[in-house]
């Protein structure tokens, strides 16, 4: 017999591919119930009606995926609520007939090389977020693109970029470059600076999106945002 | 006008709506978008000042009258633009189009801009209408929203070949100011629909338009800034960046202000209120007010008195023509404004 604990620790590891946040910390599971069978009913719900179809679909198919993993696990339904796509992606997902099945004839290909640019783009946060961490205190740039992964600090934005590493085929192990370019070299030292401006500012996006998203989901449905600046 | 502590700006809002989304004027068929697509408005008036907020009634149609309150009088507004957004496919007369917006510009002589529209798909006939538009509103700029739904396309970019007739007759017409609006559904569905180097492309083959990239480009800001820093004719349309953050999220605010002022830069920088979503005055009055909340912000560049002119309406009123009171002007600039400052990418590159 499954427990509620099993189904959302399972859920935890699915990620809105655009925000690279667990859908559980923001807010998107509303519902999921565990019948006595081991059977799991989930509802997720997002922003916005009109948020992306794309990413939608993947999150709706990275949960259903996740939780027929779980072992012992029954019938698995995951239902996105409200979206103005939600009847295509529910009968994709349902089916298994991925998301050109949910679009035919409006899709170009699947999402993996959409997945990637995003995973790219989140894996440059992270090591943003790193790289100025160990820069603090004046270190040396030179000393700073010497450090290995074995070097880095147990954060989470650290745990974070090997996974990132790892999805995207780049090396990780305890003797590669604690930080590394798209294409998994070191990063000359000359280049720190002007390349952490940029993580920074891709940091900044992924944040930025994150809170205005918490803020919709907020005034939407009335979730409380752990991360609100202002009271409502 | 707006004048705070002996200071005073001239106010140029270069977005905002006169709209109709009441449920009389939805496609009957399509009233679930309809209806979806103004709820997702409404949502995000949520994000300003509680004191701001209407009732769904109330936002989803508002009359001239709240219009040249909310704008004019309480606003603080001197000159406004009007973007307008079509929609055709869900709502019957449209959301805004460019008629809805017109009968105002005679109530407010002088005080309107209205922006036209057109579709890469519409083809000729496209052609046609933006030349007649033209003919008869005198356009100055146009308002694309690539996300627009029609027939069984569910949206379209700069890159398509059909959208270059469209970009060459805004040349020839002299119809110079091109906002791009980037929205969730672009085809195919499996690309990133807010992808915005379409307009990098389209900046760098029409060099003689202006690109202003409504919202910043969010939820692409990085994107969209490491286009603006190599494109000269490249602006950030700040509406959206202020409504939706200024009040909700103050430290990201300073953040993206920080970022948009290093990046872009304060001479490429464009007030828009998005107005009905969220009223002007709140808006006007704390970009005034607004400085970096702490140290944490000091590799940033400042906001100075001279930023804050140029954004709330001197940048907008140099790309539109529109003459200034010489007392509202910067003291340095005597013509009425200076030509935008290419310099800004090898600003980046010098301190990268």
């Amino acid at each position: 017999m499954i427990t509620r604990a099993q189904v959302r620790s399972a859920l935890a590891t699915v990620y809105d591919p655009e925000l690279d946040e667990p859908i559980t910390g923001l807010g998107f599971v509303g519902s999921c119930v565990v019948g006595e069978t081991g059977d799991v009913d989930v509802h997720l719900r997002l922003p916005t009606s009109q948020c992306a179809p794309n990413f939608a679909f993947l999150m709706a198919s990275d949960a259903h995926r996740a939780l027929e993993r779980v072992p012992g696990v029954g019938e698995v339904r995951v239902v996105l609520d409200d979206h103005y796509t939600g009847e295509e992606i529910n009968a994709a997902v349902g089916s298994g007939a991925g998301f050109a099945g949910a679009f035919p004839g409006e899709t170009s290909g699947d999402l993996e090389a959409l997945r990637t640019l995003f995973r790219r783009k989140a894996l440059l946060a992270h090591q943003g977020h790193l790289c100025a961490r160990l820069l603090a205190g004046d270190a040396d740039p030179i000393d700073v693109v010497a450090l290995r992964v074995s070097d880095l600090p147990d954060t989470r934005h650290a745990v974070r970029a090997i996974a990132l590493r790892d999805e995207l085929g780049l090396p990780s192990g305890p003797d590669t470059p604690a930080l590394v370019a798209g294409d998994g070299t070191a990063i000359p030292a000359g280049d720190l600076a002007g390349w952490l401006r940029r993580a920074r500012l891709v940091g900044l996006s992924l944040e930025s999106n994150g809170g205005i998203c918490r803020s919709l989901l907020r005034v939407r449905y009335g979730v409380p945002d752990p991360t609100e600046e202002v009271a409502a | 006008m707006y004048t705070k502590d002996g200071e005073s700006y001239f106010v140029l809002d270069s977005h905002l709506h006169f709209w109709d989304a009441s449920p009389s004027n939805w496609i009957k068929g399509q009233e679930q978008y309809a209806k979806g697509w103004i709820e997702c408005f409404h949502a995000y008036q949520g994000l300003g000042p509680p004191e701001t907020h209407w009732s769904i009634e109330h936002f989803q149609k508002y009359s001239e009258a709240d219009f040249e309150k909310d704008v004019f009088q309480d606003g603080h507004v001197d000159m406004a633009i009007f973007q307008s957004t079509y929609l055709r496919d869900w709502y019957t007369k449209g959301f805004n189009a460019i008629e809805q917006n017109a009968p105002l510009l005679d109530r407010f002589p002088g005080k309107l801009i209205v922006n036209g529209r057109w579709d890469p798909r519409d083809g000729e006939a496209g052609i046609q209408q933006l030349e007649a538009d033209h003919a008869r509103y005198g356009l100055r700029g146009v308002k694309l929203y690539t996300a627009e739904w029609k027939g069984s396309s569910r949206g379209w970019t700069l890159r398509d070949p059909e959208a270059v007739p469209f970009l060459e007759k805004c040349e020839e017409l002299g119809i110079k100011n091109i906002h791009v609006h980037k929205g969730p559904t672009i085809w195919p569905l499996d690309k990133d629909g807010f992808d915005v180097s379409d307009i990098d492309q389209a900046a760098t083959s029409f060099p003689g338009l202006n690109f202003i990239v409504e919202h910043v480009g969010l939820p692409r800001i990085e994107d969209f800034c490491f286009m603006a820093t190599q494109e000269p004719n490249v602006y950030a349309g700040l509406s959206v960046v202020v409504g939706g953050l200024m009040y909700a999220r103050p430290r990201f605010f300073a953040k993206v202000m920080g970022e948009l002022l290093f990046w872009v830069g304060e001479d490429k920088m464009l007030f828009g209120s998005d107005y009905g979503i969220w009223e002007p005055r709140w808006q006007v009055e704390g970009l005034v007010d607004w400085d970096y909340p702490d140290d944490q912000f000091s590799d940033y560049p400042r906001w100075t008195t001279a930023a804050k002119k140029k954004v709330l309406g001197l940048n907008a009123a140099r790309l539109y023509g529109v003459e200034v009171p010489a007392e509202l002007r910067l003291p340095d600039d005597v013509d009425g404004g200076a030509p935008a400052d290419p310099s800004s990418a090898q600003l980046v590159e010098g301190a990268a």
